[in-house]
């Protein structure tokens, strides 16, 4: 008897989100291999969050299918939240809480075992182990970051989503977060889908990129490829490209 | 991977422990939080407690009765601080934008709910108990003379302060913080309705059915049985556990439903006015 094959970690099928009248997603299908860093680019409204949030179970399609890990979302998200986690400005975690509390109290939502050695390890990790007894809002942005990625990392994930992870962050802590990212999927293998309006930051960490526009997908490969079907040197100047719907040097002489 | 899988339907004791724990961590960081909770019962229970000492001196018999008024607040209280302290839990998780990172974690509706429950009681016992004694101390008022009618008086109040801070918390999560004032005020529509302070006669005789419908009514009339007449009417406490079973299953649906409307409209993501 043959063994099946595991299921893709995020499949998105002729996914379509319409608020009321107006279609945030129109139609988009992709699939995420294991152990991928996956970059989703595209303007305000393009419809990444919408995505991201119909990928985590927050949101219900439409129509289309979404699923993760082989569990349906949002119908089966149970069988498969405590596999996956996120981060995103759109949320914070608890500011009056310690970091210890935040971390222990997700973890416990998660099942982690051996909380206290996780959160331990989690701390040595991201450089918070001097700030677990200090109040969450006392922190500056970036510590508040990497806090917001321990909550992100406290279970392990084997699907990681991240709406613009390094937003608001100075050069240094941002190319910090992302070093850390980088290794976190190097030795999880784990699946990593990243919206981002940070370029450079997409460059350098993912090995695909989608671009949307408009609620639909307009471009979708490796970046290399990506720059050379553009003609470009910058994966900034080919958003541009696919943002303004025609040649930056075109607009240029005009 | 450190989690575990479960079915849909499961219910875990850990994460309705981790949210109490979220919630404890919260009181106990704020002591303007903690004091919050015993200053409007106490104010309250001071007022109407002087004012039936007046009317003792003043009235006829039945207001005079065993401290009905002190009494009245005392369960009043259980009423409003109980759904008070459902929903400002809820509230916490809305004003510190922590809402999507519960929604998107394994945490299941139902646990949330029985966190919140569980929390209300905490925070009302905070609030509500050391008032109790200044009753006694103030006016003689011994609330825990009612004995173990208190206990079907409370477990009745809780349930309806439950089903209302239930529906309520699922109108926020679809409506957004533009409906977070109902949290605040809505009980007090309940107020007149229920007879609090005064017998169900006193209203006009095409609202009384609507006040009989309201399980309260039957507390609040119990409440009055007992300190007049000396009388404990069982019957009034079965029709209102029979009336807040079904309030409960209707908040509880509400919610399940207001939330599957906020998935389907976005609402959750967006969760400020």
């Amino acid at each position: 008897m043959c063994a099946m094959p595991d299921p893709p970690p995020i499949a998105v099928e002729r996914l379509v989100k319409i608020y009321k009248t107006i279609p945030a997603v129109d139609g988009i299908s992709f699939t995420l291999l294991p152990g991928s860093i996956t970059g989703l680019l595209g303007g305000n409204g393009a419809g990444k969050t919408t995505t991201i949030a119909t990928i985590m179970g927050l949101t219900t399609p439409t129509s289309g299918r979404v699923s993760v890990l082989g569990a349906e979302m949002p119908r089966q998200r149970y069988r498969v939240l405590h596999r996956m986690n996120f981060e995103s400005p759109y949320v914070e975690v608890p500011m009056r809480l310690t970091v210890r509390q935040n971390m222990t109290v997700f973890g416990m939502l998660y099942g982690v075992a051996d909380l206290r050695e996780r959160i331990a390890e989690l701390g040595r990790q991201l450089e918070l182990t001097d700030l677990l007894d200090r109040p969450t809002g006392r922190l500056s942005a970036g510590q508040k970051t990497r806090v917001s990625l321990a909550k992100a990392l406290i279970n392990n994930p084997d699907v990681l989503l991240l709406d613009e992870p390094t937003a608001s962050l100075d050069p240094d802590t941002a190319d910090w977060v992302r070093s850390h990212l980088a290794h976190y999927c190097r030795e999880r293998r784990a699946t990593v889908l990243l919206a981002s309006h940070n370029m450079a930051e997409v460059e350098r960490l993912c090995e695909r990129v989608i671009i949307m526009k408009r609620g639909r997908i307009e471009d979708d490969d490796t970046p290399a490829k990506l720059l050379a079907r553009y003609g470009r040197r910058t994966l900034e100047e080919v958003f541009l490209d696919v943002a303004r719907g025609g040649s930056v040097e075109r607009e240029a002489a005009q | 991977m450190t989690g575990r899988a479960e079915s849909a339907y499961a219910l875990s004791l850990q994460r309705i422990a981790a949210m109490m724990l979220r919630y404890w961590y919260l009181l106990r960081s704020s002591w303007p939080r903690l004091l919050d909770l015993v200053y409007w019962p106490t104010v309250q229970m001071v007022t109407w407690g002087f004012l039936q000492y007046y009317i003792t001196s003043n009235a006829g018999f039945f207001a005079r009765a065993g401290g009905t008024f002190i009494g009245a607040v005392l369960l009043w209280d259980i009423l409003f601080r109980g759904q008070l302290g459902f929903s400002i839990s809820f509230l916490e998780e809305m004003w510190s934008r922590n809402i999507g990172n519960l929604m998107m974690s394994p945490l299941r509706p139902m646990e949330f709910i029985a966190a919140l429950m569980v929390m209300s009681v905490v925070r009302l016992s905070i609030g509500a108990v050391p008032v109790t004694f200044l009753a006694i101390g103030f006016f003689g008022f011994n609330l825990y003379g009612l004995g173990l009618a208190l206990v079907a008086f409370f477990f009745n109040l809780m349930l309806t302060s439950w089903a209302i801070g239930i529906f309520v918390s699922g109108l926020i999560l679809r409506n957004g913080m533009g409906a977070e004032n109902l949290a605040w005020s809505i009980m007090f529509l309940f107020m007149p309705l229920t007879c609090v302070y005064y017998p169900v006669t006193t209203l006009p005789v095409w609202l009384q059915p609507v006040a009989w419908a309201l399980p309260p009514t039957y507390v609040f009339e119990g409440m009055r049985a007992l300190l007049i007449h000396q009388v404990y009417r069982g019957d009034l406490m079965l029709d209102a556990l029979a009336l807040n079973a079904v309030l409960f299953a209707a908040g509880v649906y509400g919610f399940l439903k207001l939330l599957q409307g906020a998935r389907r409209h976005g609402s959750l993501m967006q969760t400020g006015e």
